[in-house]
């Protein structure tokens, strides 16, 4: 075959023995150029539409709630149904309690956790670790709520702001487990093998050294985990249950800042619908805020390797 | 010389930190070990605490329509057609969407705007899920669900999918509509991590053929990372599927089975959060939200599973290209 | 292993000079391509600096030179794939039959369907054989008789029909390498276009696919134009006509150093650069 026999692809004209460029006046041609315009446009504005609901939800939410929050809103506890004033102190404070259980529980585990699923990034154990926290952070909070209730409060036969903890650990393990495991591997292998060439043992390499190397990323991790487990209404449904009154207790019910939304968002009186706006407010500025810094964190640490190379 | 420094020190030295290593593998082992042990605990707990209904009453949990827990009747087929319709119509909404993101931030936008937007898109997802539904109810379903549904009774009411009256605040198209908005984040951001591990060249192949860069995209980027985005796709139903609070505060908990998405309806998730206080006396009773959430549990184990094995594959597949 | 004396050196080209048929750089032919003060950036950093030449027509041209000095950049400025990568700008012109690819008004997508592209890697779309090939011209409209005979004669004409006639829907990803760069020629060429860019084409391939490689370059020549960048000075005696020797200027910019026939470039280098690098005091 002689490749010299110049074919003519349809829609391709000959002109002066040359072929001219495809189509440069063709209608399939001008119909590629107008779905190229028309899809690409298309994905920019999708990218668009998705902004919309974030500044509508934050906007609205500010709006509404900041009428409403103020310092007396911050300090005290809930009046009756129809009382003017009043505020949510109880809620604020059992999160932070049921938060505080959930870091103390999850944080320890997860973090020995990383070590093993960095340590072991081939073994099959490892990969089964690293595939169970994937599939852990992909259960339903509300079947994790269930699995708490039917572990603590069923048998104690009472809610309690210790079996919330419980069931926000196990939300936030898979968490933490998982980027502090990426930040122990983005550990530069020589600080490691230095450290156990000078006759370190393994577990003094890893808490002195690896550790504080990665901790930046650790923390920012955890700020997720805490923002993410602090919005969670459908496990306490079942284990902090909620309170009216102010419970330091762990073994007694806790109101919550998300279920304290839900009541009142779900009540029928204007007032307690009121305050939910004022709850969300300070509930999305919480969980906003963590993670606009621990994006500012991420940020500010890649700035600084990107400097030290 | 291997061979001295092999024989000379290494015992007792080897010895003296034995201990402290032994004793940090056990705990790093027990720790991860306790990831594994939670899974099958939450499966393990979930399948004996609904005992009760699972042998009373077999499949029919699965099959009956018929909800009346007072006379303990536990159809829960409302429900799981619920869960499935709004999570499907959330899909398709939030699908499209979705790779629309992935296509721009991983293709078209500069590093920066990529950036600011992925992370605002993100953002999405943070956002508790009680505000969506706090918005859900007060803001968006009278504002934008309800007109939608009235165009969509207008042009295709016909169809069993669009009939009956427009709900004005409660009904599964807004509950599907804010789970498309949940969902969206997990999608575009699984999609766009597979974009961006598909190697230039396969880009570069279909550029220098004379595509256009939506060609190149459709035709050559999405079937290469198609197994990646169908994973993408899993995990956003997993998400979609358990998803509780919100969709609770916006379907209406109509607990007769209806087809139409204009109407109130529930989903397990909303039956098992809207009830739980009732049930608490009832053993049968608990036993059947338990066992839904068992339903539950397993699905989305499944789902992520294997959405998990998509994205793995795509994400190994690339390392090992770039290497050769 | 190092030769003693720069004579020596040359004749390790002379064979490879001899199998080249060089009757084609006597005979005149159309100037296809024209590169005038092309300088390239990336970001701030010059990367070419003022490069003119021309490319003649149904000619295979090879542009040599040390690693780095931006004979890649310059070939993916022959068709525009160079702004792929982000933060670049290219300033100067380059014509493609007498018309400036770089013009506003010129379409990007145009240019590079006439002038096709095989990479460093052979880059099939893990697709069928056949759909790897069919690629181009189902963009053009092609369907049924008309595009299985396109990718026949393709795959014929890139010599690879034979071995992969039987299995046209396997995936192109199960073929061996240089059955892989080939399938590449046959997609590059199934549309037809006036150039056929090669960016090291026998850099990932062993010297028996290399071989073939190289025949098909020659067969190829009389029906395209033909721009090859490689590392291997053997190569492009062996294949080439005309010869391009760039080098790195001080501040790190490509430059073109020398350019002619390269027999003449291999034997008789006017300028000392070309003669060191040639014959192995440089580079």
């Amino acid at each position: 075959m002689n490749p010299a026999q110049a074919r003519v692809l349809p829609g391709t004209s000959k002109r002066g023995g040359k072929a001219e460029p495809f189509g440069s006046r063709n209608a399939r041609y001008t119909w590629r150029k107008i779905t190229n315009v028309v899809m690409l446009t298309l994905t920019g504005a999708a990218t668009g539409l998705a902004i919309v609901p974030l500044i509508w939800i934050t906007v609205y939410v500010t709006m509404q709630g900041s009428r409403f929050l103020n310092l007396a809103f911050l300090t005290q506890l809930p009046t009756p149904v129809g009382v003017p004033g009043g505020g949510v102190v109880h809620a604020i404070v059992g999160t932070g309690i049921v938060v505080a259980i959930a870091c103390a529980i999850a944080i320890p585990i997860a973090v020995a956790g990383a070590f093993f699923a960095a340590d072991h990034p081939n073994s099959p154990l490892g990969i089964a670790i690293r595939f169970g926290t994937d599939v852990l952070s992909g259960i339903p909070s509300i079947v994790i709520g269930i699995f708490a209730y039917t572990l603590i409060v069923l048998p104690q036969r009472h809610f309690s702001a210790f079996s919330g903890g419980v069931a926000l650990a196990i939300i936030m393990l898979p968490l933490v487990l998982r980027t502090t495991e990426e930040m122990l591997k983005l550990v530069p292998r020589n600080l490691r093998e230095g450290s156990l060439a000078l006759g370190a043992s393994n577990w003094k390499t890893s808490v002195q050294v690896l550790l504080p190397a990665a901790l930046n990323g650790v923390v920012t991790g955890i700020m997720l985990a805490i923002a993410r487990a602090a919005g969670e209404a459908a496990p306490m449904l079942f284990t902090a249950f909620g309170s009216t009154g102010l419970n330091t207790d762990l073994d007694q019910p806790t109101a919550t800042l998300p279920h304290t939304i839900y009541i009142y968002a779900m009540s029928p009186f204007k007032d307690w619908q009121d305050k939910a706006w004022a709850a969300a407010l300070m509930l999305i500025v919480l969980v906003l805020g963590l993670n606009i810094l621990a994006r500012a964190l991420t940020w500010w640490r890649a700035r600084q390797m990107g400097l030290n190379y | 010389m291997t061979l001295a420094t092999r024989t000379f020190s290494p015992k007792e030295f080897k010895r003296r930190l034995r201990h402290g290593d032994v004793i940090f593998d056990a705990l790093t082992l027990t720790a991860a070990a306790l990831v594994l042990l939670t899974v099958l605990a939450i499966g393990l707990q979930l399948w004996q605490q609904s005992q009760f209904t699972r042998e009373a009453f077999a499949w029919n949990l699965v099959f009956s329509a018929d909800w009346n827990p007072s006379a303990e009747k536990f159809g829960a087929l409302p429900f799981i057609y619920g869960t499935l319709q709004t999570s499907l119509v959330a899909l398709l909404i939030a699908l499209p969407l979705g790779l629309g993101i992935a296509i721009f931030l991983a293709e078209l936008a500069s590093a920066w705007v990529s950036r600011t937007l992925g992370f605002l898109v993100e953002l999405l997802a943070a956002v508790p899920s009680v505000v969506y539904g706090l918005w859900g109810v007060y803001v968006f379903a009278p504002t934008f669900v309800k007109p939608t549904g009235e165009f969509l009774q207008t042009f295709v009411g016909f169809l069993p999918l669009f009939s009956g009256s427009v709900s004005p605040q409660y009904s599964r198209l807004a509950a599907s509509m804010i789970l498309a908005l949940m969902i969206l984040p997990t999608i575009s951001a699984v999609s766009r991590d597979v974009f961006q591990a598909i190697p230039r060249a396969q880009r570069e192949a279909a550029l220098a053929l004379g595509a256009t860069r939506w060609e190149t995209i459709w035709q050559v980027l999405i079937p290469y990372g198609l197994s990646g985005i169908l994973g993408a796709v899993i995990l956003g139903l997993g998400r979609a599927l358990g998803e509780t609070m919100a969709v609770t505060m916006v379907i209406g908990n109509n607990y007769n089975l209806v087809a139409s998405l204009l109407e109130p309806g529930s989903t397990m998730s909303a039956v098992i959060a809207g009830q739980f206080g009732e049930a608490a006396s009832s053993d049968a009773f608990r036993s059947a939200l338990i066992e839904m959430g068992l339903i539950l549990f397993v699905i989305t184990l499944i789902l992520n599973m294997f959405a998990r094995l998509l994205v793995w594959r795509v994400a190994r597949r690339v390392p090992t290209e770039l290497r050769v | 292993m190092l030769a003693t004396k720069p004579s020596e050196r040359l004749s390790m080209f002379t064979r490879a000079l001899e199998n080249n048929p060089q009757e084609n750089v006597t005979t005149t032919t159309n100037i296809k391509m024209r590169v005038q003060n092309l300088n390239f950036y990336y970001g701030t950093f010059r990367a070419i600096a003022d490069v003119t030449m021309d490319i003649p027509e149904n000619r295979i041209t090879a542009i040599i030179g040390s690693s780095g000095c931006g004979k890649s950049t310059l070939l993916r400025t022959l068709n525009r794939m160079g702004e792929l990568v982000a933060h670049t700008r290219t300033q100067g012109t380059v014509l493609l039959d007498g018309e400036n690819i770089y013009d506003r008004n010129m379409d990007v997508v145009l240019v590079r369907r006439r002038v096709g592209m095989v990479f460093q890697r052979p880059n099939p779309f893990p697709k069928p054989i056949f759909d790897n090939v069919a690629y181009g011209p189902r963009l053009l409209g092609v369907r049924g008789q008309e595009l299985e005979q396109i990718v026949e004669q393709s795959l014929r004409d890139a010599a690879l029909w034979d071995e992969v006639k039987d299995k046209l829907h396997e995936s192109g990803l199960a073929l061996s390498g240089g059955q892989q760069q080939r399938l590449c020629v046959a997609r590059a060429i199934a549309i037809k276009p006036e150039v056929i860019l090669m960016d090291e084409p026998c850099a990932a391939l062993d010297p028996i696919a290399t071989y073939k490689i190289e025949e098909l370059m020659l067969t190829l020549r009389s029906a395209y134009t033909i721009v090859i960048v490689t590392h291997n000075m053997q190569q492009a005696a062996r294949v080439s006509d005309f010869t391009a020797f760039m080098n790195m200027n001080p501040q790190r910019a490509g430059v073109l150093v020398e350019f002619g026939p390269t027999k003449q470039i291999f034997t008789n280098p006017t300028k000392p650069e070309t003669e060191d690098y040639i014959t192995g005091r440089f580079g």
